[in-house]
C-alpha cells in the first residue's frame, strides 16, 4: 500500500513537473505576440490592412527602410547611383540575399514586384507615372529609368507603411495584382509556417537561419534585421480585456495595441512594461465630402474647421495627456515637413467665426449627416465632439452610428446624405502614412481619384505634383507649407490631433525597436 | 419510427431552403460591403470596384444566389473572402473547440443540475431547495461574459491555477487540453445548470404528488428508488426538453464563451465572419447551425419514446 501510494506520489510529481517544465522549454525561445486584430489576409499588397504589413515585415524584405530619425537607407540594396540628370537609377542588390526556399534573389524578381506593387499602391501608381522602363543589367543589378526626375523615388521605395514594397520571388510577383498571392516565400528574417498555422488561432513563423543582416546596428526598421528568437507565434486573441489578463498570467509576451482605458491596469502590474514603440503614433482626421451640399461650398467647411479644436477630441478619445499631443502639422510634429503655419484654427475654436462664415455662405439650416463608427474604441467618441461642436458653430447635425464596417461601405457612396450618403465622418491613420503630401492620401484633390470626400481643387493637385517633383529637400519643405495651407484655406479636411498608443511586454521582453511599425527582429527573451 | 425519422429528416430540406434564402437576401439588404473590408481603409473607390468584380458582388442577387445554392447542393460551399481557403475547411479547422466546449459544459452541467433538481424537489422547502432556486435565479440573470470574467480574475490572475486564455488538441496534450476547458465550460454551465435545474425540480415536485408515487412509497419501496425510478423518470420529458433548447442556447452562449476565453471555435468564427462581411462562411455556418437545431429537435423526440412509451409517432 506504501508503495503504490509512493509511486502514485511520483508520478503525480513527474507529472506535474512535467506539465510545469516542458511549456518552459519550448516556450523559451518563442515570442508570442498579440496584434491589434487578426490576420486573415496574407498579402501585404492584395490590401492595406496593417496586421498583413505586420506580417509582411516579418517574412519579406525591402530595398530600402526608414530609420529611426525618419530618413530612408538601403536595405536589401548594397549600393545605388542616379545618374546626372536624375532619370536613371540603377540598384545593386546585397551579396547572398536568398529566398527562404533556397534559391538567390535576383533583379528580376525585384523588378516584377516592384511592378505589380506599383498596381495596387497610392505612392507606387505615382512613382509608375514617371517610369518610363525597369532593365535588368545582371543579376543583381537594375535599372529604373524615368521619363524626367521624380523627388519621391526612395521615400516612394523605402515607405514604411501600407502598401510596402516588398521583395517576392518573381514568380509569386507575377500574380495578378488584384488576386491574392498563394505563397509565403520572402527573404526576410523570419520564414512563415503554413502547416502550424491556423487563422482564427495563431500564425507562426520561424527564424530564418539563413538570413543575411546588414552590418549596421538596427534602427526603426532600417539597419541589420538579426533574429534573436528562433519562434514567433502571433496570437488570435479578439477580446481587449482577455489580451490584458494574458500578458498579466504571463501567457504571451507582447501585446501591441492595448486599449487607453485599460493602461493603469497594465502599469500596476511589476511584470508588464508599457513600451512607446511607435514615436510617431497616429493623427486623427476629420472628413468632408465636397460632392454634396453643404460642404461642396468652401465656406462651410471653413466654417466646421473653425467650430473644432484638437483638445476636445483627445481629451474624449484617449483621455491621458500622456498619451496625445495637440499638433498643427498635417505632415506630423517632430518630422521634416512639419510646420503649424495656418493650423490656428484646429487648435481652438471660434464659434463666432464659424456662424459668421455660415451666414456668408448662405447654410440654410439642412442636418449635416455624421458618421460615426460604434465598433474602434478609438474613434467611437470623436464623433459626438464633432456634432457637439459644429452644433455651437452654427450647424444642424444628424449624428447617424453605425459599424465601421458600414461606414466604410457607406463612405464609398455619392449619393445625397438622405439617399444613403455622407457629409462627414472620423478615420485615424498611423502617423508614418502622413509624411509628405504624396504618401497622405488626405491630400489628393484629385476629384473621382481622391480619396473619399472626393475633393476637386486643380491648385492643390498643381502644388502636390511640383512638390513630387522638387528634388531640393528646402524646396521641398517650403512646397509642403504651402501644400498645408492650401488645405486649410480651401477646407480640404481636418487633421485633429495626434495619440499615441504604447504596447505592453513582459519584463523579461527586451529590444523592441522603436519604429511605426512593430517588428520583431531585434527582441530578446530572457 | 423509422418512418417517423424518414419523415422529419424529409422534412429539414424545405427548412433550409428557407433558411437559405432568408440569409442571403438577409446578407445583401443588410449595409457593409466585403470588398470595402479586403480593400482597407487606405484604398480607394477604383480598388474597391474592382474587387467587388472579381468576387462576383456586382452581378444581380438573383444570379449570385442562383451561383451559391447550384454549389451548395453539388456539395462546394464556396471559398472565404477572406481566408483563401475553402469555407468546408475553415468550419472543419474551427469544429472542435465548439464541439469539445459543447461536451464538457453538457456533461458538467447535466451531472450538476439534474440531481440538485432532484434533491431539491424531494427536501422541497428546505435551506438547500432555497439555495438551488436561488441559483437559479442569479445564474440565468447574469451575463456570461461577467461570469467568465470573474472566473479568469479569481482562478487565472490572483490564484494562478489555470489558464486565462486558449485551447490545446485533446490529441496534443489531454491535461493542456483539460485544463483550458475547465473555465469555459463552468462559465457556460452555469446558466445551463440554472436552467436545467429548475426544470428538473418542478418536474419532480409535480410528479411527486401523484398517486402512483403514494403507491409506491406504500408498497414499502426506498426513497431512492422512488425517486430514480418512478418520480424522475415521469418527469423525464420537460427535463428532455430543457435540456435540448439548452444545446441550441450552448451555440448562442458559445458565442460569447469563445471570444472571452480565446478558443478558435466556430462561434468566434462567425463572429469574424459577420464583422468582415464573409458572406459564403457567415451562410454556410448558419445552414450548420439549422440542421444542428433541427436535428437536435428530432432526438429530443426520439428521447420521449424512450423515457415515455405512451407516446408514439
Amino acid at each position: 500500500m506504501k508503495t503504490m501510494r509512493r509511486t502514485l506520489a511520483a508520478m503525480a510529481a513527474g507529472a506535474i513537473l512535467a506539465t510545469a517544465a516542458s511549456p518552459v522549454l519550448a516556450q523559451s525561445k518563442t515570442l508570442k505576440v498579440v496584434q491589434h486584430g487578426n490576420l486573415t489576409i496574407l498579402d501585404p499588397i492584395w490590401t492595406t490592412a496593417y496586421v498583413t504589413r505586420n506580417h509582411g515585415y516579418l517574412i519579406y524584405d525591402t530595398l530600402f527602410a526608414m530609420d529611426e530619425q525618419n530618413a530612408v537607407k538601403p536595405q536589401m540594396v548594397e549600393k545605388y547611383e542616379v545618374s546626372p540628370d536624375k532619370t536613371v537609377w540603377t540598384f545593386t542588390l546585397r551579396d547572398g540575399l536568398e529566398w527562404h526556399d533556397g534559391k538567390p534573389v535576383t533583379s528580376a524578381d525585384c523588378i516584377a514586384s516592384l511592378q505589380r506593387w506599383g498596381k495596387r499602391d497610392a505612392m507606387g501608381l505615382k512613382l509608375m507615372d514617371f517610369v518610363k522602363e525597369f532593365k535588368a543589367v545582371d543579376a543583381k543589378t537594375f535599372q529604373m529609368v524615368l521619363k524626367e526626375p521624380y523627388g519621391l523615388v526612395l521615400d516612394t521605395l523605402g515607405k514604411p507603411s501600407s502598401n510596402v514594397p516588398f521583395m517576392m520571388p518573381k514568380a509569386v510577383a507575377e500574380t495578378d495584382a488584384f488576386k491574392q498571392i498563394d505563397s509565403q516565400i520572402g527573404s526576410g528574417p523570419f520564414i512563415y509556417q503554413k502547416n502550424e498555422s491556423k487563422p482564427g488561432e495563431r500564425h507562426v513563423y520561424l527564424k530564418n537561419p539563413k538570413y543575411k543582416p546588414r552590418g549596421e546596428a538596427p534602427s526603426g526598421l532600417a539597419g541589420g534585421k538579426v533574429a534573436k528568437v528562433d519562434r514567433v507565434e502571433i496570437v488570435e486573441m479578439p477580446d481587449v480585456q482577455q489580451q490584458v489578463n494574458a500578458i498579466i498570467a504571463g501567457e504571451v509576451d507582447i501585446v501591441e495595441a492595448p486599449p487607453h482605458d485599460l493602461l493603469p491596469v497594465l502599469k500596476n502590474d511589476k511584470n508588464v512594461v508599457l513600451d512607446d514603440w511607435n514615436p510617431l503614433g497616429h493623427v486623427f482626421i476629420i472628413r468632408f465630402n465636397h460632392t454634396v451640399k453643404p460642404f461642396d461650398n468652401p465656406k462651410i467647411r471653413l466654417a466646421a474647421l473653425y467650430a473644432i479644436n484638437q483638445e476636445d477630441y483627445l481629451k474624449a478619445t484617449i483621455g491621458d495627456a500622456a498619451y496625445y499631443k495637440v499638433c498643427g502639422a498635417a505632415f506630423i510634429c517632430g518630422t521634416p515637413n512639419a510646420t503649424d503655419k495656418g493650423s490656428e484654427i484646429l487648435i481652438k475654436s471660434n464659434f463666432d467665426k464659424s456662424k459668421e462664415l455660415l451666414k456668408e455662405a448662405g447654410y440654410d439650416g439642412t442636418p449635416i449627416v455624421l458618421m460615426q463608427s460604434t465598433t474602434l474604441p478609438v474613434l467611437t467618441n470623436t464623433a459626438p465632439v464633432t456634432k457637439s461642436l459644429l452644433e455651437k458653430g452654427g450647424f444642424k447635425v444628424d449624428m447617424q452610428s453605425m459599424d465601421w464596417q458600414t461606414l466604410v461601405t457607406r463612405r464609398t457612396k455619392k449619393d445625397p446624405p438622405n439617399a444613403g450618403g455622407w457629409n462627414v465622418f472620423h478615420t485615424y491613420s498611423v502617423s508614418a502614412d502622413a509624411l509628405n503630401p504624396i504618401s497622405n492620401s488626405y491630400f489628393v484633390a484629385a476629384g473621382d481619384k481622391s480619396w473619399f470626400g472626393w475633393p476637386n481643387d486643380p491648385e492643390m493637385e498643381k502644388l502636390r505634383d511640383t512638390y513630387a517633383k522638387e528634388t531640393d529637400p528646402a524646396k521641398a519643405k517650403a512646397l509642403a507649407e504651402a501644400i498645408q495651407l492650401r488645405a486649410l484655406e480651401n477646407g480640404q479636411f481636418g487633421w485633429i490631433g495626434q495619440w499615441y498608443g504604447p504596447g505592453a511586454r513582459r519584463s523579461n521582453v527586451t529590444g523592441w525597436l522603436k519604429a511605426p511599425i512593430p517588428v520583431f527582429w531585434n527582441i530578446e527573451k530572457k | 419510427m423509422l418512418d417517423f425519422i424518414a419523415r422529419r429528416l424529409v422534412s429539414i430540406v424545405p427548412v433550409l431552403a428557407v433558411v437559405a434564402v432568408f440569409v442571403f437576401l438577409m446578407l445583401r439588404l443588410t449595409p457593409g460591403d466585403p470588398a470595402a473590408v479586403i480593400a482597407g481603409d487606405n484604398a480607394t473607390s477604383e480598388q474597391i470596384d474592382d474587387i467587388r468584380t472579381k468576387l462576383g458582388l456586382d452581378e444581380p442577387i438573383w444570379h449570385q444566389f442562383s451561383i451559391w445554392i447550384g454549389n451548395v447542393l453539388q456539395g462546394n460551399f464556396g471559398e472565404s473572402f477572406f481566408f483563401k481557403k475553402t469555407v468546408a475547411e475553415l468550419i472543419a479547422q474551427r469544429v472542435e473547440p465548439t464541439l469539445a466546449l459543447a461536451i464538457c459544459t453538457l456533461i458538467l452541467a447535466v451531472s450538476t443540475a439534474v440531481p440538485l433538481g432532484v434533491l431539491a424537489a424531494y427536501r422541497h422547502g428546505s435551506l438547500l431547495d432555497r439555495f438551488v432556486m436561488g441559483f437559479s435565479v442569479l445564474g440565468f440573470s447574469v451575463p456570461v461574459y461577467v461570469i467568465g470574467y470573474c472566473l479568469i480574475y479569481v482562478f487565472a490572475i490572483e490564484l494562478g491555477w489555470l489558464p486565462v486564455q486558449g485551447y490545446i488538441r485533446i490529441g496534443v496534450d489531454f491535461w493542456g487540453f483539460l485544463e483550458r476547458m475547465v473555465l469555459p465550460s463552468i462559465t457556460l454551465a452555469v446558466v445551463y445548470i440554472a436552467l436545467v435545474a429548475r426544470i428538473t425540480r418542478a418536474s419532480v415536485l409535480e410528479v411527486l404528488n401523484e398517486d402512483y408515487i403514494r403507491t409506491a412509497r406504500a408498497k414499502g419501496l426506498s426513497n431512492r428508488v422512488v425517486l430514480m425510478r418512478h418520480a424522475l423518470r415521469n418527469a423525464a420529458v420537460p427535463i428532455l426538453t430543457v435540456i435540448g433548447i439548452g444545446i441550441a442556447l450552448l451555440i448562442g452562449g458559445a458565442v460569447v464563451t469563445e471570444s472571452v476565453y480565446g478558443l478558435p471555435g466556430l462561434g468566434r468564427l462567425t463572429v469574424e465572419a459577420v464583422l468582415s462581411r464573409d458572406f459564403p462562411t457567415i451562410q454556410t455556418v448558419i445552414l450548420l447551425f439549422s440542421v444542428v437545431y433541427v436535428l437536435i429537435n428530432l432526438l429530443i423526440d426520439i428521447g420521449y419514446t424512450i423515457f415515455d412509451p405512451r407516446i408514439r409517432y
